[in-house]
């Protein structure tokens, strides 16, 4: 073997994996695509359906709120890809059996389209020049809601990229996923909850709530930054991640 | 290098691989054979730790593939079944993007790209991307991929798919050359590159090793191994039957096939027919000694039940 090979790092292996991963993005027109949309859309719900400028008020709840809802359909999009394109062209096979854990190629890839999302939700920031341009917005609040955005776009993400271990299917992967994040924001949804209500135990509701992406993203867009709703936010992704690393074992087991 | 005892791989009730044992030192390269399905491809998952195997044990230089499974991976090349890579990447992103999963970096891993680039004849692609290349080429980028860190071992599963006549030569070629210093196992169902490359080959049928030897010895399997065949105006069947040596005649397109009692001394055989034939007189066209036909003896080991009866 040649000498000058020492045995990589799992971090080095995150990071060599990440680095492609997240640069494939950008080879094709698609992501280009993507930001293009995702910018139209927040901006389309903020001011439109939002009223930002009516409202009269300096803070960016008009825009915070959607993004349950523009992330349902847009993190599915990104993330779909993710194991499924390398299931049915084969490169799963090269991937794992290089020296990598398998753990460590579900990781990275989860980094670097996080890291696409994040970008994505950056490129956001005129929203931001614009609210303190008017008025003197919280801009500790606009921060809360940026990060529970990220945490959330995170939790979207890690679902999907479980669904999309489970097929070689993009598209099976793509509403599989958006039927589960569907399912997390319904459940704490106020005219769902409202409803149910009216025929179960008001304890079982709350129950179902805790479990849903709105009862935990509110409190980021108060301006709340409190530990229970990032723990929430992190078990999802540490939940989903360890689900796609069974999968996988599950379908190299046969 | 490679070790590999009771190898089992079950997909439901269904056994892919039954029972595999074989070994494959420094200097070897086995060829696998066996008809689509036999198992060969399964098998190689399992050397390469992609499949974790049902039972059985696989050692690659001393490490155990599944307890031990990165320094196992570390010692080996792999050329997956039809040569996947990224095709979203260019030849050099790719190749450097598998050096660094192989722990080079740096000035490291520019020799070694350099060092397969120019192994594989891909300097001319280089900054093309993958989904734009031809399939030879294609196959080669991946090939690459395999010998970015000199491994010791080298599994391939049919490296000359899909390749033209020239392609599969020089490839071929690169692996006897890999031979000589690494472990080689690969995977074809071309019997003339048993000849053209291996030292060893296997033939597996489904999921159990039918046969295992060199290619000579694999030919010697066949019926037709030391026959002589006669093309001779007015030869006579039951004079050539006759001899000591001969266990049968048969009459192939105008000439006359004897087959010997004993394979071992084809020789013999060939001078008594030879004597034979100055006796008689016959005017003798030609005159040859059969070796055997790698593709008679696949086809008789590994027939399904159903057509052999």
């Amino acid at each position: 073997m040649n000498a000058s090979i020492r045995p990589n790092s799992s971090v080095a292996n995150i990071k060599a994996i990440a680095k492609r991963e997240l640069s494939s993005y950008f080879t094709s027109p698609v992501a280009y695509v993507f930001l293009v949309i995702f910018l139209l859309l927040a901006g389309f719900f903020t001011f439109t359906v939002g009223n930002f400028f009516e409202r009269g008020e300096a803070s960016l709840s008009a825009f915070f709120a959607w993004h349950p809802w523009i992330y349902l359909v847009l993190v599915p999009a990104v993330g779909m890809r993710v194991w499924s394109e390398e299931r049915r062209s084969g490169t799963m096979e090269l991937l794992l059996t290089m020296p990598v854990n398998a753990w460590e190629a579900i990781v990275a890839k989860f980094l670097a389209s996080w890291a696409f999302l994040a970008i994505a939700l950056a490129l956001t920031f005129p929203i931001v020049i614009t609210a303190n341009v008017l008025g003197a917005p919280d801009n500790g609040m606009i921060f809360a809601g940026y990060l529970g955005s990220l945490f959330l776009s995170g939790a979207y993400l890690a679902i999907t990229c479980m669904t999309s271990a489970l097929t070689r299917n993009q598209v099976v992967a793509f509403i599989l996923s958006v039927v589960l994040c569907l399912f997390l924001i319904l459940a704490g949804f106020n005219p769902v909850t409202d409803m149910m209500t009216r025929w179960a135990n008001p304890a079982l509701v709350e129950i179902v709530a805790a479990f849903s992406v709105i009862t935990h993203f509110d409190g980021f867009q108060k301006g709340v930054i409190d530990i229970r709703d990032l723990f929430f936010f992190l078990s999802v992704i540490g939940f989903a991640l360890f689900a796609t690393s069974v999968i996988i074992r599950n379908h190299r087991a046969g | 290098m490679i070790l590999i005892q009771n190898l089992t791989k079950a997909f439901g009730p269904k056994k892919a691989v039954d029972d595999l044992s074989f070994a494959v030192e420094r200097g070897e390269v086995l060829g696998f054979l066996g008809p689509n399905g036999a198992g060969k491809s399964t098998t190689m998952r399992m050397i390469t730790g992609f499949l974790p195997p049902t039972a059985g044990r696989i050692s690659i230089g001393g490490h155990d593939v599944v307890e031990d499974a990165l320094a196992a991976k570390r010692l080996v090349g792999y050329l997956p079944e039809n040569a996947a890579s990224y095709p979203d990447m260019s030849v050099e992103g790719f190749l450097g993007f598998t050096a660094e999963l192989r722990g080079l970096y740096g000035e490291a891993k520019k020799k070694a790209v350099h060092r397969v680039v120019d192994l594989c004849f891909l300097e001319s692609v280089l900054h093309q991307q993958i989904d734009t290349l031809s399939k030879g080429y294609r196959h080669r980028t991946c090939l690459a991929q395999s010998l970015i860190h000199d491994p010791e071992v080298l599994i391939m599963d049919e490296p000359t798919d899909g390749l033209d006549p020239n392609q599969k030569h020089e490839v071929r070629n690169l692996i006897r050359e890999m031979g000589k210093t690494k472990a080689v196992i690969f995977s074809t169902h071309i019997l003339e590159e048993v000849d053209a490359a291996c030292t060893r080959a296997i033939i597996i049928d489904r999921g159990r090793i039918v046969a295992n030897g060199t290619p000579e010895e694999l030919r010697n399997m066949s019926e037709l191994a030391g026959a002589v065949t006669i093309a001779a105006q007015n030869a006579d069947a039951a004079k050539l039957s006759a001899l000591p040596e001969a266990a049968r005649v048969e009459a192939v397109n105008g000439s006359l096939r004897v087959y010997p009692k004993d394979k071992n001394a084809p020789v013999a055989l060939a001078r008594s027919v030879m004597d034979l034939a100055a006796r008689e007189g016959w005017r003798v066209d030609a005159l040859h000694t059969e070796e055997g036909q790698l593709d008679e003896v696949f086809r008789r080991i590994t027939l399904p039940d159903t057509v052999k009866k």
